[in-house]
């Protein structure tokens, strides 16, 4: 039945609109964009009506960038130009890459990430992802017929500060307004678990083209809890790849081949590799530009030979996680596959033999992680309000402290859910000291110099005091999405540092800004208009939110608390139609403070509602 | 900045303030409790707010694996009595358990050596008893005698038990690199 609404006008929130928001899989081989629609989670197609998007980028001279297939079937013919398996390069250096000479680009080393040398000019891998982000963007505002509110991204448990946050950067750069970064072994526990009600403890096995993750998760009435991640950020179908091209090379004698051969050769070897899943062996057969001639029988006993170190390789974070998360095999309802690899067989026989059970395959491995961030996406951005859905997620990798002699202080242990903080009290070592430096670590390992150092900060202003003496308080606070903040604060004297942490190459947001400028043509004018619309966007989204809460809620204020938060918003909304987007910045500063009280008190009335169920619980026990 | 909660953790999830504490129960009120303070339902709300459930939900989760441990639950508890663990400051301890510290010392060790992932299985289970064994002895301290000085040396001994528990998997993950 039809109620009619009653509000003041121009008070009432926006009649509630679905709200058009993406779950995005930005692969090693494949990328995917997935959203809910009628209540189910789908895969949007491209024009030509196909799901993947190769994750291709290639760079023409002019400076355009073709993305997909386009720019898959130039990989052979311009290696340089064309960039396959970006994703294995984000957040890292060039001395993180183990086998650079078997790729067919120009590697430039940069503070930080690596950039690849190209035609229309450096181009960090980043900038490569974002190309890939743009398109998947554009198929899915297309599909939708709209403006996205934002979009879920996955990346592999497994992945590290610097991975994620070039991964966020990248989603950025391409327009996306991030929910979350979702762990793709998680995205999938979603997909699969919500569509077969699955309860009880879940291992998702998760070998992609170039990372491998592998989660514990509890399921338990929508809750998602994962209770321990394991991986290896630099393991995939791509390293089977290149086995079979080592082998290759080895079989022809082949004397040093070129750029645009070695991509011939392992695009042969992806195919071979794809013909053995369900083929006893295949031949590989190509012509060379030396005019040498390729024509090798591949078994699949030989390549499981070939391959039988990189399988093992996956069984020891398996091993790791189940420790970490206290679980027996015989625990363990189901094993679910994901990623392109699981398809070959000698993956799912270890894994049924370790498991002592055969694995969940009755989903598709490659679409089943946009389909997840799918659902967690429509949930974020608000369309579904029944509560059902709650994720709880966990760090991968230790975080610590470099401390005397270059050792490593844990201050938070890897697979503590999140978000988490935890806080640590040191000291100085030195009469009169008054400076410290801290080195923020993440990894397992004891000495600082074999954990990935995320940042280095001062805190400096400490009053001189004997040896001992200051108390510095560091606290590290990770959020929902995995990313990490550390500040520190003498204890006697207040004085305090704070740093987002941001590896050293990280993005600041006005090169963002000017990488994003670049695109344009008329670059003054629509970095403005584009600042304006951000602002107004904002201001929006900002009192939408506000109002949305006083409906709910509005009684948690005194008449006069009220009155005045409706002066602030009615002042916001009426900036927002102007076009002053400094003024309309400031507006959402000063509305924002004003409704920090509205804002926990609700938490509160919500916290003190759950603690009073408990209680009717308790009753009825 | 700590969120603004008064009740210790036991009573935020709706728990009697013991060592003995129903699991179920506090799975299932943790759950609830982050169903309504986590993130990810405030992502479309006011940076006010989302600031809040990112403070709110840390501090459920520390909660909750406060209480989850029952060597930290026990450290919590002595705590909420005005007891410190002394967990670094006193490491007397008696004989018998130095003994048995060595014996296992010494066992990791030639295990280590040898590389016998399973004896190192098997060590791990037997620290597991060992532990259980002192867990519930320090139900009978805390929640019956109230003798909390040995229940800290109890949460002593369980700290030095964890450290070798780091260690034997240590050792294991070296050897199955």
């Amino acid at each position: 039945m039809a109620l009619l609404q009653i509000s003041e006008p121009g008070q009432s929130p926006a009649p509630h609109q679905h709200r058009l928001a993406v779950g995005i899989d930005l692969g090693t081989t494949n990328s995917l964009v997935a959203t809910v629609r009628s209540g189910m989670s789908v895969v949007l197609h491209d024009e030509q009506g196909r799901a993947l998007l190769p994750s291709v980028v290639h760079y023409l001279a002019d400076g355009r960038a073709e993305v997909g297939y386009a720019a898959q079937s130039q990989q052979s013919r311009d290696p340089h130009n064309t960039i396959v398996s970006a994703k294995r390069f984000m957040g890292r250096g060039v001395h993180d890459i183990e086998d650079l000479g078997h790729y067919p680009y120009r590697f430039v080393d940069a503070p930080g990430m690596l950039q690849l040398s190209t035609v229309a000019g450096s181009k960090s891998p980043v900038e490569i992802s974002a190309e890939i982000l743009k398109v998947l963007k554009t198929r899915a505002e297309k599909s939708l017929g709209g403006e996205l509110t934002g979009a879920v991204i996955t990346v592999p448990a497994y992945f590290d500060e610097a991975q994620r946050q070039a991964t966020k950067d990248a989603a950025r750069l391409a327009g996306l307004n991030v929910l979350r970064l979702l762990n793709e072994p998680t995205a999938a526990a979603v997909a699969y678990g919500l569509d077969n009600a699955a309860e009880g403890v879940f291992v998702v096995y998760d070998l992609g083209g170039g990372t491998f993750d592998v989660s514990i998760l509890r399921l338990s009435r929508g809750v998602f809890e994962v209770l321990a991640t394991n991986g290896d950020s630099a393991l995939g179908g791509d390293d089977f790849d290149r086995r079979v091209f080592c082998w290759v090379l080895e079989q022809a004698k082949l004397p040093p081949i070129g750029p645009e051969d070695t991509r011939l050769l392992l695009t042969k070897a992806r195919e071979a590799k794809e013909q053995l899943t369900d083929h006893a062996d295949t031949r590989i057969t190509c012509m060379l530009s030396s005019g040498d001639l390729i024509d090798l029988t591949l078994t699949s006993q030989i390549f499981n030979e070939l391959t039988q170190h990189l399988v093992s390789k996956t069984l020891t974070p398996t091993r790791k996680a189940l420790r970490d998360a206290k679980i027996g095999i015989e625990e363990v309802q189901g094993v679910v596959m994901v990623g392109g690899a699981t398809r070959m067989p000698q993956i799912q026989r270890a894994v049924a033999e370790f498991f002592q059970q055969e694995p969940l395959t009755n989903l598709d491995p490659d679409k089943v992680v946009a389909l997840g961030a799918a659902i967690q996406a429509n949930v974020l951005a608000g369309n579904r309000n029944d509560n059902e859905l709650l994720l709880l997620d966990v760090i991968p990798l230790s975080l610590g402290l470099e401390t005397m002699g270059g050792l490593t202080e844990k201050i938070i242990p890897r697979n503590s859910t999140i978000p988490v903080a935890r806080a640590q009290d040191f000291t100085t070592y030195k009469d009169g000291q008054t400076a410290m430096s801290i080195q923020v670590v993440q990894g397992e390992r004891e000495l600082v110099s074999e954990c990935r150092s995320l940042a280095r900060f001062e805190l400096k202003g400490i009053p001189p005091m004997v040896a001992g003496a200051a108390r510095v308080r560091v606290t590290f606070q990770v959020d929902a999405d995995g990313l990490l903040s550390v500040s520190a604060r003498e204890q006697t004297s207040g004085v305090e540092a704070h740093v987002v942490v941001k590896p050293s190459y990280g993005l600041s947001d006005d090169e963002i800004a000017n990488m994003l400028q670049a695109g344009f043509s008329h670059a003054q004018d629509d970095k403005q208009a584009r600042a304006l619309r951000e602002a107004q966007v904002e201001a929006h989204r900002l009192l939408e939110a506000i109002a949305a809460a006083l409906d709910k809620d509005g009684t948690l204020l005194g008449d006069t608390e009220r009155v005045a938060l409706e002066q602030q918003m009615a002042a916001l909304r009426e900036l927002a139609t102007k076009d002053d987007a400094r003024a309309i910045s400031a507006g959402i500063e000063s509305l924002n403070r004003s409704s920090e009280t509205f804002a926990a008190r609700r938490m509160d009335a919500s916290v003190k509602q759950v603690l009073a169920g408990h209680k009717l619980d308790e009753l009825n026990l | 900045m700590a969120p603004d909660f008064t009740q210790n953790h036991f009573e935020l999830f709706g728990l009697p303030v013991s060592y003995a504490i129903e699991l179920g129960h506090l799975d299932h009120s943790y759950r609830k409790l982050q169903g309504e303070v986590h993130p990810d339902r405030f992502a479309a709300a006011t940076p006010a707010e989302r600031l809040r459930s990112m403070q709110l939900a840390t501090h459920v989760n520390e909660a909750y694996q406060t209480l989850k441990s029952p060597i930290a639950r026990a450290r919590y508890l002595l705590h909420l009595n005005g007891i410190d663990t002394q967990e670094n400051t006193n490491t007397a301890m008696p004989a018998e358990f130095l003994m048995q510290q060595m014996e296992w010392r010494e066992a990791i060790e030639e295990a280590r050596e040898a590389a016998d992932i399973p004896a190192l299985d098997r060590l791990l289970r037997e620290l597991h008893n060992t532990a259980s064994a002192q867990e519930s002895h320090l139900h009978t301290m805390l929640d019956e005698h109230k003798d909390f000085a040995s229940a800290a040396e109890t949460v002593r001994k369980l700290r030095f038990l964890d450290k070798v528990r780091v260690e034997i998997e240590q050792a294991i993950e070296a050897l199955e690199n």
